[in-house]
């Protein structure tokens, strides 16, 4: 008997929801490390649940393609009013299915490095792809993709597959904008100082750390993450000349919601400083509005690229195909 | 009951799963297009290399292990237990742990080049390329085939040894006359398994082959399915992969052999053969290669477990949440892969030994694994559509994961079990039979003393196994469910490398303890020696 009432309040304490299910729901689908307690979305939800009379839930997937992935298989029938994750190089496939919605908000104070005009897609967060190196076993890192590029082949770096991960294609189209057709030479010639090209950026950085090279593919802002949560100042984010290549992170409300004045209000919140005050330290990304208490102060110390370099989407989307190719017969070769 | 009854019921199960699955998959696709997506020239490189590395992996590993297997049936040294049971981890860690630790005892700043240069060597670079792959599925696979071939070699009636003294048998004599014909009866089915796994490698392959070079047919299913969202593609794909492997396997179990059991009246008699000096040469370097390839990397995984992080990630109410509901998920699950295991090889057994047909018994058993050949994206996306259409997908998790671990898990328990199972039959089949002895009380009055050491030892291998499973469920995205490993990717995803090792030695140390506790609590572990 007892054991009966200490299971029935247990679930109780665990199920507070059902107590209140007439309450709305808003359900949001993105991807599980911004979800997780070390991401932002737990501090989001509590500050949109505060004012929205609202139950935010997330519907946490693998990765920003999962995200898409699951939109695309559920159709029509999709439970999301938002998705939220998307990044720019699958932006025209998730435009194209036909199931997102104009969202209808006119960002007032957008502090994007390029113009955003996009009736569908509304950027929550930015950031530029870097080589990060180890200054403790690299002095002095190449000043320039072409300085890496044509560096002797004892420096030593490991990237990411561009067929498993976004900064992997992030850096196939940094390659491509700044070698144009020459591309396939630059990536035969990086073949051979790449240790080893990973799934995913987690096997490749935390391959970094160990030390099995002094340069890795990832973003400006990594250094920041050290910085702030381990007062480590040892791994520095190489600035090059040509500029480096952007990933605007963008979320979108869904056309088969059943509450769009909701998923608006989602967005709109998205755009405000209770939700981007979250991303520096919670994703290690950029906010895309001018923050009222400004950046946390070792994101003064990080590399700022003078130049963001960007394809258009329909590009990307059109001749990802034959980058990939053409990228895999060089560096196979 | 007719015999053939419980197999069919259990593989109904895995058939339902891995058919309803591609099934779905295929039919939610708008064509299958198979000669467009067969023909091109990039697919049969994949393939070539895919099989290349698959082969030459298996066969590595099987050569390293026979020798390990000899080396632990036949010497007793300090930390033996120890050792045997850290086999059973390697196949559990999740695969970027064990990158992250065969790197740092391989890699170029390694242990092993540490010591190198410590000796005034220069630092040699191996590990990313073949050499890489090999290493990563020695270290995956090795201690499992050594693990099944053992218990083979243990199962030799001990009279035999006795024998083997009065002729005399030198070390060469008793491996080419007593334990070879003992390993062949089970080799051909683990080291099938083997293949298995190595041919549907992924990460491993791609980070530790060191890059595109390094393809497999899985990395082809992964583009197509989620860089192109081509299902067609994916499924096709996954359809070469499939009949090509059970193919490969089909042809691998040919060479299996009836096991030839004989009465044993179950005392012990020391084995010849542990004098020699070259025999001992040979042993002590089985067990340096495997402390080499399997202990340091697990060691390494351990250390980093102690960070700047390590009382922060402890603290934390999530993390014993994680552990929790991973307990429960394996525990299930390797209760029900017992149970399933168990009723394939009542059915196979009675095949094998009653009505004389190893062949059909050993493709009976075969047919359980055929989960492991289909890429766990599309496992995941097609179950998710199949089961959409009827349920909450969301309020299935639990249950769902239970059910595909348990199934990813039954290939392992069959093999571990298999043996055994046979061994009883051949023991107490007349006896059962003319008693007319069957069913439960047959388990528990005739064999539960013969099968309960090997079924805990099952038990813990499946349990350890869901344990460290990744499983389905980071592709349904349910917000409320968290495993460990689940815990260790979002931490990894969020930058919190130092927070994900902390994880990953917890995970570790939980599969020990989990494997001690059922060898222990089932297995009777203390009442060493035959019943």
């Amino acid at each position: 008997m007892r054991l009966a009432t200490f299971l029935f309040s247990a679930a109780l304490a665990v199920l507070p929801l059902s107590a209140q299910a007439a309450e709305k729901t808003l359900t949001v689908y993105t991807y599980d490390s911004f979800t997780s307690d070390w991401g932002p979305g737990p501090a989001i939800k509590e500050a949109f649940e505060a004012d929205c009379g609202c139950t935010l839930e997330f519907v946490a997937l693998d990765s920003s393609i999962g995200v898409l992935s699951r939109l695309r298989l559920e159709g029509e029938n999709n439970k999301a009013d938002v998705v939220l994750g998307l990044d720019l190089n699958i932006l025209a496939e998730a435009r194209d299915s036909g199931l997102l919605a104009p969202h209808g908000v006119t960002p007032q104070n957008l502090a994007l490095p390029v113009a955003w005009d996009d009736d569908i897609f509304l950027p929550f967060d930015y950031g530029y792809f870097a080589f990060v190196y180890d200054t403790e076993t690299l002095a002095a890192p190449p000043k320039s993709l072409k300085e890496l590029v044509e560096a002797p082949d004892d420096l030593k770096i490991i990237l990411q597959d561009p067929r498993t991960s976004t900064p992997g294609l992030g850096l196939l189209l940094w390659v491509r904008k700044v070698y144009g057709d020459e591309a396939p030479e630059a990536w035969a010639r990086l073949a051979k100082k790449t240790v080893t090209t990973t799934k995913g950026w987690s096997e490749a950085y935390g391959l970094f750390l160990e030390g099995e090279a002094p340069m890795v593919l990832s973003y400006t802002t990594s250094p920041a993450y050290h910085m702030i949560a381990e007062d480590e100042q040892r791994y520095q984010a190489a600035a090059f000349a040509e500029g480096h290549y952007m990933q605007v992170e963008v979320a979108a409300m869904t056309k088969s919601t059943d509450d769009p004045d909701l998923a608006r209000r989602f967005l709109e919140f998205m755009l405000s400083p209770g939700f981007q005050s979250t991303l520096p330290t919670g994703q290690w990304m950029y906010p895309v509005i001018d923050l009222p208490e400004g950046l946390p102060e070792a994101y003064n110390r990080l590399v700022d690229p003078a130049q963001p370099l960007l394809f258009e989407a329909e590009e990307v989307a059109a001749r990802r195909g034959a980058w990939v190719e053409e990228w895999l017969q060089a560096v196979t070769r | 009951m007719p015999w053939w009854l419980p197999a069919t019921l259990a593989l109904a199960l895995v058939a339902a799963v891995v058919g309803g699955a591609l099934l779905a998959l295929g039919l939610a696709a708008p064509g299958l297009d198979l000669p467009g997506n067969l023909g091109d020239a990039y697919l049969w490189r994949v393939v070539r290399f895919t099989l290349f590395q698959a082969t030459l992996s298996t066969v590595i590993s099987v050569a390293l292990a026979i020798p390990v297997a000899r080396a632990l049936a036949r010497r007793q040294f300090i930390g033996r237990g120890l050792l045997l049971r850290l086999f059973s981890l390697s196949l559990v860690i999740p695969t970027i742990v064990a990158i992250f630790g065969i790197a740092a005892v391989h890699g170029r700043t390694g242990w092993v080049n540490d010591v190198f240069a410590l000796l005034g060597f220069e630092r040699a670079h191996y590990l990313y390329g073949l050499i890489g792959i090999l290493i990563g599925h020695v270290f995956f696979n090795m201690p499992f085939i050594a693990r099944i071939l053992l218990q083979a070699i243990e199962a030799v009636p001990p009279e035999t040894w006795r024998v083997a003294s009065q002729y005399g048998l030198r070390s060469r004599d008793i491996f080419r006359l007593i334990e070879w014909p003992a390993l062949r009866t089970v080799l051909p089915g683990a080291a099938g398994l083997v293949f298995m796994l190595c041919f549907t490698s992924f990460a491993v392959v791609l980070t530790l082959g060191g890059g595109p070079k390094a393809t497999t047919l899985e990395v082809a299913v992964y583009q197509a399915l989620r860089f192109d969202f081509d299902l067609g593609r994916a499924v096709a794909l996954a359809l070469v992969q499939l009949c090509l492997c059970t193919a490969i396997v089909l042809a691998l179990l040919q060479l299996a052999v009836p096991s030839s059991m004989t009465l044993t009246e179950g005392r012990r008699y020391e084995r010849p053969d542990s004098g020699g000096r070259l025999g001992l040469a040979t042993d002590i370097g089985a067990v340096v290669v495997t402390l080499g390839l399997v202990v340091l990397p697990l060691a390494a995984v351990a250390v980093a477990g102690f960070n700047a992080r390590t009382l922060e990630v402890l603290s934390r109410w999530e993390l014993w949440r994680a552990v929790g509901q991973s307990l429960v998920i394996a525990l299930s699950a390797a209760i029900l892969a017992l149970l399933l295991g168990g009723a394939i090889l009542v059915s196979s057994r009675i095949l094998r030994h009653r009505l004389g047909r190893p062949g059909a018994a050993g493709r009976l058993e075969l047919s359980a694994s055929l989960i492991l050949v289909v890429p766990p994206f599309v496992l995941a996306t097609g179950l998710f559509i199949l089961l959409r259409q009827v349920a909450d997908v969301f309020a299935l998790g639990m249950p769902l994961v239970i059910l595909v671990n348990a199934l990813m898990a039954l290939p392992f328990v069959v093999r571990f079990l298999g043996g055994p199972m046979m061994e009883e039959a051949l023991r107490h089949d007349r006896l059962c039979q003319s008693l007319g002895i069957a069913g439960w009380n047959r388990l528990r009055l005739i064999e539960w003393t013969g099968l309960r050491r090997p079924g805990a030892l099952a038990l813990a291998v499946a349990a350890t196994l869901s344990l460290g499973d990744l499983g389905v469920i980071a592709l349904f995205g349910s917000q409320d469910f968290a495993t460990l490993p689940l815990l260790l990717y979002q931490a990894m995803g969020g930058f919190r490398l130092s927070e994900a090792a902390v994880i990953a030695a917890v995970l570790s140390l939980l599969c020990l303890a989990l494997f001690f506790a059922i060898e222990w609590g089932l297995g009777g572990l203390r009442r060493r020696g035959h019943a």
